[in-house]
This record gives C-alpha cells, sequence and structure tokens, in this order.
C-alpha cells in the first residue's frame, strides 16, 4: 500500500483575471504514489502547484477531482484517521502568540488524542535545538527558532507520513543541517518524507526519487540517479566578455557573464567552445562540471511547455 | 465517538497512556477536551482585558443609570431598580463575552495564519464546536458570576428560581457562542467583526430589557422588543432571581431553544463545509 497516492487530482481556481466565471487549472490530472519509507522530493518553480497539492493531501483544500489517500485512508472521506497519520510543516510561518514552545507543542500532541507525551516533546525539543526555548513565548522566537516549532509541531505526534513544504525557506546553515540529519533519521526508522523545496542540492542529497510539476502537471518522476543519468552528463561553464548571438543564446542559460551550455560529450563541448569562437566573443573562464540536480530541474522546465509533460513523466 | 476509539488504536505511535487529570500535567483525554481546554486558557492569559474589564464595564452602568434612575424608575412592584438593573447587566456582560470568545478567537486565528495548526488535525466539525462554544460559554460565565459578585453588595437581592437563573445563563451563552463561532467565521478582517459586534450583538442587547421593563414601553416597541431573542433570555434569567417576568420563563425557554437549535445548526453546518476556512 503506498503511503501516499494521489490519483488523478485536478484542481481549479477562480482566475484572477479575465472575465467573470473564467479559472484557470492549478492541478491538470495529477497521479503518483509515494511508497511508504520513502524520501520523496517535489519540484517545481512557483505557481506549478505544488503547495496546492499538499493543501489538498492536508486537507485545507478540497481536490476539484480525483482521490488522494494516506496509508489507504482517503483524505476527505476518513479524514481523521488520514490526518493522524500526516504531519506537515506549512510554509508559512505562522503561530499562536498566546503560548509558549512547550504548551504549544502538548496542545497540538493533545488535538491528536496523544496524552503522557513529554519524553517524545523533550525528545523533539533537544533534536531540533529548542531545549532551552521550551518556556519561551512563541513570539519572543526568531524566525529560524520558529521554523524549529514548526517542524517539532508537525511531529509531535509521531506521523508515519511527514510532509515539509519548503521547511528551510530563509533560515540558517545550522538548522538545514540539524532538521536534515533529525528527518532523515526518521525516515531511516520507517518514516515516509514528501519534501518541497527550492533548495536543489538538499533535494538531491535527500531525496530518492523526484517529481517535478509545472503549470499542474506532473513533467517528470524518476529516481533521482535516472533524473540525473537522463539529463545531459556535462556542464559547460563560461565566463563570457561581450554577448552571444540569439541562435546560441537560445541554447544556453545565461546569467549575466556566466553562459552554461548541457552537453552530453567532448564533442558537443567542443562544438559549442568553436561555434563561441567563431562568434568572436572574447572568454575569461573554462569550466567543465558533471550535471546535478538544478541542471536537470533546469532542462526539464524549459523542454516543457504549459499543454504537456517530458520524456521523463511517467504514469502522471 | 469514533474519532476517539480511533486514537486508541492509533498504531505506531506507542504514546497511548492513562489519562493525566490536569492537561498541564502533560495529557488530554481527547481532541475536543484540547480545543476547549486551549480555548479557555487563552482567554484566561489575557483575564485582564477579557474579565476584569467587562466586569468594571458592568459596575460603571450600574453606578450611573443606578444612580439617576434608582428614585424615577420603579420597575414591578417591590423591587428597586438597582435590583432590577443587576440581572439585565450580568446577562449583557454574559452574552456579549461569550460572543467576544469564539469570534475573536477564530478572527485572530484566521488572520494570523494558525489556524492551520487546527485544520491539520483529525478533530471533526462537532469537535470545533463543542470546543469553541463550551469555551465561550465558559467566559461569559464567568464574566456574568464577576459582574453578580461584584454588584451584589449595592443592594438586597435574592434568587427567587436558581435553576430558571442557570439555564438562561448556560443557553443565553452557549448560542451567543454559536453566533460568535458564525461571526468568526464569515468575517475576514477585524472591521467585519466589530460592524458585527456593534451593529448587530450591541443593539439587540441593549434593545432587549437590560436597562428596562419592556411594560414601560409603548405598545409598537413592545412588539418590536417581542422579536428579538435577547430580550427572552434576559427576561428568563430576570425571572430567577425575581420570580416575576415580562413573559412567561417557559416561554423564554422555548424561543431560546429554538435560536440555539437554528444559531448552533448553522454553526455546525457551516463549519462542517469547511465555510471561508477550507479551500
Amino acid at each position: 500500500m503506498p503511503a501516499i497516492s494521489f490519483q488523478s487530482v485536478s484542481k481549479a481556481y477562480a482566475a484572477p483575471r479575465g472575465p467573470k466565471g473564467a479559472t484557470f487549472l492549478a492541478l491538470d490530472d495529477v497521479s503518483f504514489d509515494i511508497e511508504e519509507g520513502e524520501f520523496f522530493g517535489l519540484l517545481g518553480p512557483n505557481g506549478a502547484g505544488k503547495t496546492t497539492l499538499i493543501s489538498i493531501l492536508a486537507g485545507l483544500t478540497r481536490a476539484g477531482q480525483g482521490r488522494v489517500t494516506v496509508l489507504g485512508h482517503d483524505v476527505q472521506a476518513d479524514y481523521a484517521q488520514a490526518r493522524r497519520l500526516l504531519g506537515v510543516v506549512p510554509q508559512e510561518l505562522v503561530f499562536d502568540p498566546f503560548f509558549n514552545v512547550r504548551e504549544a507543542l502538548r496542545i497540538q500532541s493533545g488535538y491528536f488524542g496523544v496524552k503522557n507525551n513529554d519524553a517524545w516533546i523533550d525528545e523533539l525539543l533537544e533534536s531540533l535545538g529548542l531545549a532551552d526555548k521550551a518556556h519561551a513565548n512563541m513570539r519572543q522566537l526568531s524566525g529560524g527558532m520558529k521554523r524549529r516549532v514548526l517542524v517539532a509541531q508537525a511531529l509531535v505526534h509521531k506521523p508515519p507520513v511527514i510532509v515539509l513544504d519548503e521547511p528551510t525557506a530563509g533560515v540558517d546553515v545550522e538548522l538545514r543541517q540539524t532538521l536534515w540529519q533529525f528527518i532523515a533519521r526518521l525516515n531511516r526508522e520507517g518514516h515516509t518524507v514528501l519534501l518541497t523545496t527550492h533548495y536543489l542540492e538538499e533535494a538531491e542529497a535527500l531525496c530518492g526519487r523526484i517529481a517535478m510539476l509545472k503549470t499542474g502537471k506532473v513533467v517528470a518522476l524518476e529516481r533521482t540517479s535516472e533524473l540525473l543519468k537522463a539529463a545531459s552528463s556535462h556542464v559547460l561553464r563560461l565566463k563570457i566578455d561581450g554577448e552571444l548571438p540569439p541562435d546560441l543564446a537560445a541554447q544556453a542559460r545565461v546569467t549575466g557573464r556566466i553562459v552554461q551550455f548541457p552537453a552530453h560529450d567532448a564533442r558537443e563541448i567542443e562544438s559549442y567552445l568553436g561555434a563561441v569562437r567563431e562568434a568572436g566573443v572574447i572568454v575569461d573562464d573554462v569550466e567543465i562540471s558533471k550535471a546535478d540536480l538544478e541542471d536537470v530541474f533546469l532542462d526539464v522546465m524549459s523542454s516543457t511547455n504549459a499543454s504537456g509533460g517530458s520524456k521523463t513523466a511517467e504514469g502522471a | 465517538m469514533k474519532e476517539n476509539q480511533q486514537t486508541e488504536g492509533h498504531r505506531g505511535t506507542g504514546l497511548a497512556g492513562p489519562l493525566v487529570s490536569s492537561p498541564l500535567g502533560g495529557g488530554f483525554a481527547s481532541g475536543w477536551q484540547t480545543l476547549f481546554y486551549k480555548e479557555v486558557l487563552r482567554f484566561w492569559k489575557v483575564s485582564f482585558q477579557t474579565v476584569a474589564a467587562p466586569v468594571l464595564t458592568a459596575v460603571l452602568y450600574l453606578l450611573i443609570f443606578g444612580h439617576v434612575l434608582e428614585n424615577h424608575v420603579k420597575v414591578y412592584d417591590r423591587i428597586s431598580y438597582t435590583a432590577f438593573l443587576i440581572p439585565g447587566l450580568v446577562m449583557m456582560s454574559l452574552l456579549q463575552n461569550a460572543f467576544a470568545n469564539s469570534s475573536s478567537s477564530l478572527i485572530q486565528s484566521k488572520i494570523m495564519g494558525n489556524l492551520v495548526f487546527l485544520l491539520l488535525t483529525p478533530l471533526s466539525h462537532w469537535n470545533w464546536f463543542f470546543a469553541y462554544v463550551g469555551s465561550s460559554v465558559v467566559r461569559g460565565l464567568v464574566v456574568g458570576s464577576g459582574v453578580f459578585l461584584v454588584t451584589v453588595w449595592f443592594t438586597d437581592l435574592s434568587v427567587a428560581a436558581p435553576l430558571w437563573a442557570v439555564a438562561f445563563a448556560v443557553m443565553g451563552a452557549a448560542l451567543l457562542g454559536s453566533l460568535g463561532l458564525i461571526a468568526g467565521l464569515w468575517a475576514e478582517k477585524f472591521d467585519q467583526l466589530a460592524a458585527f459586534q456593534n451593529f448587530v450583538i450591541m443593539p439587540m442587547t441593549f434593545l432587549s430589557g437590560v436597562f428596562y421593563s419592556i411594560h414601560s414601553l409603548p405598545d409598537f416597541w413592545q412588539g418590536v422588543s417581542h422579536l428579538n431573542p435577547f430580550f427572552y433570555m434576559i427576561d428568563g434569567f430576570r425571572y430567577g432571581f425575581f420570580g416575576v417576568s415580562d413573559v412567561s420563563p417557559w416561554l423564554s425557554l422555548g424561543i431560546v431553544s429554538v435560536a440555539l437549535l437554528g444559531v448552533g445548526g448553522l454553526a455546525v453546518h457551516l463549519l462542517r463545509t469547511g465555510y471561508k476556512i477550507r479551500g
């Protein structure tokens, strides 16, 4: 039984612009499963539908069509059991100003009917570096500390399935390390993890499998290693002085003076270098590196359009 | 309740244990009791604002109106104006604070975004309803008792039928707690909630006979007063003190019961459908 199953999930919202009654499709027939014990990454640019998909999973939003289950429990028809099995770290940095950290955790634990939970709460506080903040009011905490409390609140009822919606957005390196060590430990102990993040190096390091969303559609769904293999194996990075001709620029990712060409072999690299030389562009620096998930992500996003998936999409 | 049975059987956590009597001791009996406790704790943590302030306001009303009208207004035979006024002020404070509890808690949670902590839980719409309305009843009764304890020293006041007084106090607080739930769900900003409070709750409370017997009004306004459910709550509550009232306490009980069922039913329906809280 999959830990999470999305089955033909679609969701339309009223369009913010355009004629009255117009809608836009935030999710378009999204289907994939996440198996028990997986560390799964959900990637996509802003507005791709990641948070909508997670909101439907968490019961914060209803799907227009389709079905979502958590360990076999439908998130609408059997919401109580589905939510007990799920721990969600929301993207927004929210807190209840009336309570201190320990009170907030005890209350969240109580909502799930979990009693006498102080031993686990103490472990969470310790593991997330919050032990000395247990009696601090939520208002007194820094942004990073509030983010840690959000993680602790999501885990306080020991859910077998953990959903992290951009948990490291805007937090320092120390928290990221602490958090990932702790989440990786939970994953080793059998918890399923669904992660959305904009830090692609995190997804590459942690996730065994990855789905990429673009404009509400799944455009890639593969094991991380397969995604990396399927993409161009190398990246030619040039630091140039001048402008590339348009036909050459169209084949590259240009960030200021840095130009990156995806390349599969030495001949392709040579041909790019030759084209740049022919164009009379001065090259200040050359670097050839292995492609990483960021390159794969950019490849997939640029090679797909709003109406269709890429070659790597499966089951969507 | 099915949900609570499922909680006991939650697999994998190994966290089920004996019920701890004090919530602060580390455990709660069930999800809705936690929410109820949290809502009571919320207003208690700011009790200077949520309890002491309305008690002071009621005392000021008593001092001003009692002093000005004591020798000019006679309500029912043998009952001084100050004695007549006290149950009205108790009930008015009780109703307004029961409304404020659920409505302000919900709107604050919505605007600050922390309602998500509740939306992610397995709590059912009934759990939400009983926890929010239950805590509103507690706040209403705490404020009402506070007003009574402070004002009772100003005159001789007996309680002729305490069960009637308790029944109307609890039902009135539950009705306004339910109404507060509806307003809190409906309002998207503090302005809208303030409008509901100032243009609906406040006029209906003030025009319900808190400060006067409706028998002192012209026929037309007496008729209008009979359309105001707040009138029956206050009149029935006052019957508990004096054994006399403008209308039969049974009629008041019937009307308040129907209003509670209607408003409570609407609140439960809105919670069930996730009105303005689930997309």
